[in-house]
């Protein structure tokens, strides 16, 4: 019972939280509905005992992801007026398909063994000293340990994509050239004058 | 208790509500991007439910790689959108006109 209210309620809030990050007229505030959306998400795999994967979720997506979208908002000067600009000419397109999709979902979803599984049952209790980490980490380095080592390849790649595509040099850019630094002689840098010795009055 | 019925049903009502985001943001990369993430995550919210009703770790595994190459695609697209707006100073989607696509 109690774990029914608590799914309600945070499913409420994560419709709720999804109608905001696409509704919102500032990006800021779609920013911060989705990471209210990821908050809400993680709560409803915590009921449903995914609790590495909801910890994930937070650290991964509200801790690192999030910020960066954050960042790139506040950092690009966008002109709003003109991106709002004919939100509301395929609203109905938008609203239209988004119906059409709720119902067919739901429509499987409801429609008597078209899964082919009962979907009206709850799931199976798990035993008391059952851990979900563990479990998961019994499979991703037996089972899925190539796909992980890919997987962290490709968390290498997007690394130095990322930071390939950004990097520039300004021009006028003045910078510290340490090779002439080091290479640089003392007659390049120290004149020595000659000058006659004050006479003392 | 929470059926599985229930959970298709949520994961279905946040994928169309995706849906209609990027029908109706279609002017803006970021909230594009957004969008994408919505998406990533009602697909997400299958692979869990399913994979507590069938008792089955392997789609929590399959939720873990989802997670990692949604995090890489957003890095990456987020770094094409800064040098983006640099060299346009817009992140208007019909502005991107060059390929005449």
């Amino acid at each position: 019972m109690l774990v029914a209210t608590l799914f309600y309620v945070f499913s409420a809030i994560l419709v709720i939280a999804a109608v905001g990050v696409i509704g919102a007229r500032n990006p800021v505030y779609s920013a911060l509905a989705l990471v209210m959306c990821f908050v809400t998400s993680a709560a409803i795999w915590l009921l449903l005992e995914a609790e590495f994967l909801a910890v994930v979720l937070v650290l991964v997506y509200v801790g690192a992801v999030m910020v960066l979208f954050l960042f790139v908002v506040m950092m690009l000067d966008i002109n709003l007026a003109e991106l709002r600009q004919g939100f509301t000419r395929f609203a109905w397109l938008g609203w239209l398909t988004a119906l059409a999709v709720i119902v067919e979902i739901v429509g499987v979803v409801w429609a008597k063994g078209a899964l082919g599984i009962d979907v009206h049952r709850g799931a199976a209790p798990t035993p008391a000293d059952y851990s979900n980490t563990l479990a998961l980490g019994e499979v991703l380095y037996t089972r899925y340990a190539y796909p992980l080592e890919l997987a962290a390849v490709l968390l290498l790649v997007a690394i130095i994509a990322a930071i390939a595509l950004t990097m520039r040099q300004r021009a006028g850019h003045k910078q510290q050239d340490v090779e002439a630094q080091v290479a640089v002689r003392a007659a390049e840098r120290l004149r020595i004058v000659k000058m006659d010795p004050e006479k003392g009055a | 208790m929470i059926s599985l019925a229930q959970l298709l049903t949520l994961s279905g009502i946040l994928f169309s509500l995706a849906v209609a985001g990027i029908f109706l943001n279609r002017k803006n990369v970021i909230l594009l991007l957004m969008c994408v993430e919505l998406l990533l995550l009602a697909a997400n919210f299958n692979f869990i439910a399913f994979s507590r009703y069938l008792n089955d770790v392997n789609g929590q595994v399959f939720v873990f790689f989802v997670l990692t190459v949604a995090a890489a695609e957003s890095a990456i697209g987020l770094a094409i959108l800064v040098v983006l707006f640099r060299e346009r100073r817009t992140i208007n989607v019909e502005d991107l006109n060059t390929l005449k696509g």
